[in-house]
């Protein structure tokens, strides 16, 4: 049983949690609220990452952040150490790899509210971020939090893309997914069985609490 | 200070093309059968709809002014609008909804006191009822001290007994207030109540005659009465 592995999976899962949340709630506002030319064409490249195989979405991800792709190049003139076979670099690839599952609940629930409490709100004065903040965000509490659960779940269970990236460096990259496949690889089905039971609640419970959420 | 509305605005079906003085000291109702463009004047009025052609000016404060390209957003001539359905925020309270862009903490106090939603403060819109719902609405436009008053059919939802009584707060209201108001109403009695000027607009323009037409087609029997026309008699009756 890799202890380190499932923690560093928690780990992983928590921070693109946060960073996506933060970075996709401005984005499905954009794409619900705004006219934006192009709209469709940039929510479908989003949303690749729903549709290749995890392997193709790594590979595109390695050729960018490796040290002759361009993020990569860049990133090691900023902070002088590589992307690749770091846990920052896993970071970055499961926010990539995790953003359809965190816009489209989330663009979801945006559209559910009325667009007359926008009118109304935007007749108290109220600018885009404070209408931001205080009347989309309390009305799509449930959709945020089902956007949330969902992302921490897809990262928990990420896989290709981690692998492609990450490789698996203990305590940096070795997540649960990848120790469990190398357990496996080495024939060591009672550490894999044991990973596979603590992630296997956690999963089932999350997802029973989505449902509660996006009912109705 | 008075607002000046001229404008014209292609729909569908016709010509929006409507000139309105609203003075100050008085409250104008804008009456019309379905689908007269009241709304959609009304929502220009306050930002949330664009004019093809047109001048809106308040006082000296110029809204909408397509021939310079100037159209204020609603955020910026802070006016007052209550909806033909509650628009309350369902988040929060009647008193958080009230206070919603409140300046000053004791109007609010004043305003829930005077409709008497008091002893509704600690409730969400979901657990009252359809007229303290457009009471609390009017507290909300009011409590952000607007400079103009606009309100869509705020009442038409409600049954007879409750809009007569809002239409009574309403009235006081204005009496206190030296800000123009305006009402749009399909409603006959609540207009000829309400009304210190009355525009009938009727296909997206004024019609002086409609509503002495409407009246007279009222009195005529055998023809379908509107359920507007039936009201003053109703009234009567209670």
């Amino acid at each position: 049983m890799d202890w380190t592995a499932l923690f560093l999976s928690l780990k992983l899962a928590l921070i693109t949690t946060v960073v996506l949340m933060i970075l996709t709630a401005p984005l499905a506002c954009l794409l619900v609220y705004c006219r934006l030319p192009g709209k469709a064409f940039f929510e479908a490249f989003v949303n690749l990452p729903l549709a290749l195989p995890p392997t193709v979405v790594g590979f595109y991800l390695l050729m960018v952040m490796g040290s002759d792709g361009v993020f990569g190049r860049l990133w090691e003139g900023l902070t002088g150490s590589p992307l690749l076979f770091t846990f920052t670099g896993i970071v970055i690839a499961s926010v990539v790899y995790s953003i359809p599952f965190a816009l489209q609940p989330m663009r979801a629930a945006f559209e559910k509210i009325d667009p007359r409490l926008i009118e109304s709100a935007r007749i108290l004065g109220l600018n885009a971020p404070a209408i931001f903040g205080r009347v989309i965000v309390p009305n799509s509490v449930n959709g945020l939090a089902a956007s949330a659960i969902l992302v921490f779940l897809h990262t928990l269970g990420a896989f290709g893309v981690i692998l492609m990236i990450g490789g698996s460096v203990p305590g940096q990259t070795r997540v649960a997914s990848i120790a469990i496949y190398e357990a496996v690889e080495t024939l060591q089905y009672g550490s894999a069985a044991l990973m596979s039971l603590a992630l296997l609640p956690v999963a089932y419970l999350f997802l029973l609490i989505v449902h509660r959420l996006t009912r109705k | 200070m008075d607002l000046d509305v001229c404008v014209r605005k292609r729909l569908p079906p016709f010509e929006l093309q409507i000139d309105l003085p609203c003075p100050a000291e008085a409250m104008t109702v804008i009456i019309g059968p379905s689908g007269a463009g009241k709304t959609t004047l009304i929502r220009i009025i306050a930002g949330l709809e664009k004019a093809d052609a047109g001048r809106i000016q308040y006082g000296q404060e110029v809204w909408l002014d397509t021939t310079q390209g100037i159209c204020l957003p609603p955020q910026r001539r802070r006016l007052g609008y209550v909806f033909q359905d509650y628009t309350l925020f369902p988040h929060l309270t009647v008193e958080e909804n009230v206070a919603f862009a409140a300046k000053d903490r004791k109007k609010v106090r004043y305003l829930i006191d005077i409709f008497g939603l008091s002893p509704l403060v600690a409730r969400r819109p979901d657990a009252i009822s359809g007229g303290e719902r457009q009471r609390c609405a009017i507290c909300q436009a009011l409590a952000r001290e607007p400079r103009v008053l606009l309100l869509d059919e705020p009442f038409s939802a409600l049954d007879v007994f409750t809009r007569r009584d809002l239409r009574d707060k309403v009235r006081a209201v204005k009496d206190e207030l030296s800000i123009p108001v305006v009402y749009v109403t399909h409603d006959v009695n609540e207009a000829l109540f309400l009304a210190d000027r009355l525009v009938p607009i009727v296909g997206g323009r004024l019609d002086k005659t409609w509503l002495q037409r409407s009246l007279a087609r009222a009195g005529s029997p055998g023809e379908e009465r509107s359920r507007s026309m039936r009201e003053p008699r109703l009234s009567l009756a209670y």
